[in-house]
């Protein structure tokens, strides 16, 4: 009796664990090949959200709880809206529709399924990882403390790299949107 | 069943290469700018599951010590360029619009021949 009440929750875990990963990679990889064969360009965005969303329950579920609220608030809350601006000043009203012909879609979806089958045979055909031990933090892990450890110990250059390309960036973009006199 | 109950390294990779085929396949079947960018992202996201899913399931940790993460640290790296490289994007984007009224890519074809 002890034994079948200790087998139980194990396996059920395992079940749950399975059921919500296939939930978000089927939500991930649905809204990604929606995105190649949406032609409104609105559409697109949405269906980009869904997938970062899913990128981010991906997270949740391989422990890296911190990146996936990075991924839910940096990437969906303030990429996205980017993009959605961008759509927004760009189109005419009605919202334009740029069609593809048929061809040119069925060599994309063609290149991108070659692409997928190669990697796919590498994968395959590859030995793995060496070290499969995993990873999963053990008991009384702080995944903050260990990211900002992380950040400011081995990874302090690529640290700083990201913040000088940022100040960067943000040069660059408000250069290029600037309001030119009107002549 | 148990390799379907059983999620391990190739249920990620699997996902990884359906995200970075369909990338690649919108930046190359979309006529609008931004659409392209989309396409950029999506390969971006695959990049970051693939390195958190490595992280996960077989990076032991590296030589100097210290907690093994730097898969997610990478990850995280991966969305600050991200963001950066979609701003500046649609800062181009922007003045491509103002000097063409269109944001179609084959209007871009000043430098052509």
């Amino acid at each position: 009796m002890l034994n079948v009440a200790q087998q139980a929750p194990v396996e059920s875990v395992e079940q749950v664990t399975a059921l919500l990963f296939y939930l978000f990679a089927v939500l991930t990889c649905l809204s990604g090949w929606a995105v190649v064969f949406s032609q409104n360009i609105v559409r697109m965005s949405v269906y980009l959200l869904l997938t970062l969303g899913g990128a981010a329950g991906l997270y949740f579920l391989l422990n890296a709880e911190f990146l996936a609220a990075i991924q839910l608030v940096v990437y969906a809350g303030g990429t996205l809206i980017l993009i959605v601006f961008g759509v927004m000043l760009t189109s005419k009203s009605p919202f334009a529709q740029l069609r593809v012909q048929m061809w040119e879609m069925m060599l994309g979806v063609l290149v991108g399924g070659a692409i997928s089958g190669l990697l796919l045979f590498a994968w395959v055909r590859s030995e793995g990882p060496s070290a499969v031990a995993g990873n999963t933090g053990g008991a009384g892990y702080d995944q903050v403390s260990a990211i900002g450890r992380a950040l400011l110990g081995p990874h302090l250059v690529a640290f700083e790299v990201a913040a000088v390309l940022l100040l960067v960036v943000m040069i660059g973009a408000a250069y290029l949107a600037r309001r030119t006199v009107q002549r | 069943m148990n390799p379907l109950l059983n999620i391990g390294l190739t249920h990620f990779m699997l996902v990884s290469i359906f995200l970075v085929s369909a990338g690649i396949a919108t930046m190359l079947t979309k006529r609008n700018a931004i659409g392209i960018l989309i396409g950029v992202e999506l390969v971006l996201n695959a990049a970051g599951v693939n390195f958190v899913a490595f992280n996960r399931y077989a990076w032991p940790g590296s030589a100097s010590g210290g907690a093994a993460i730097d898969g997610v640290v990478f990850a995280i790296f991966v969305v600050v360029l991200a963001a950066a490289e979609a701003a500046v994007a649609l800062a181009v984007f922007l003045n491509f619009y103002n000097n063409f009224q269109s944001i179609d890519v084959e209007r871009a074809s000043g430098l052509k021949g």
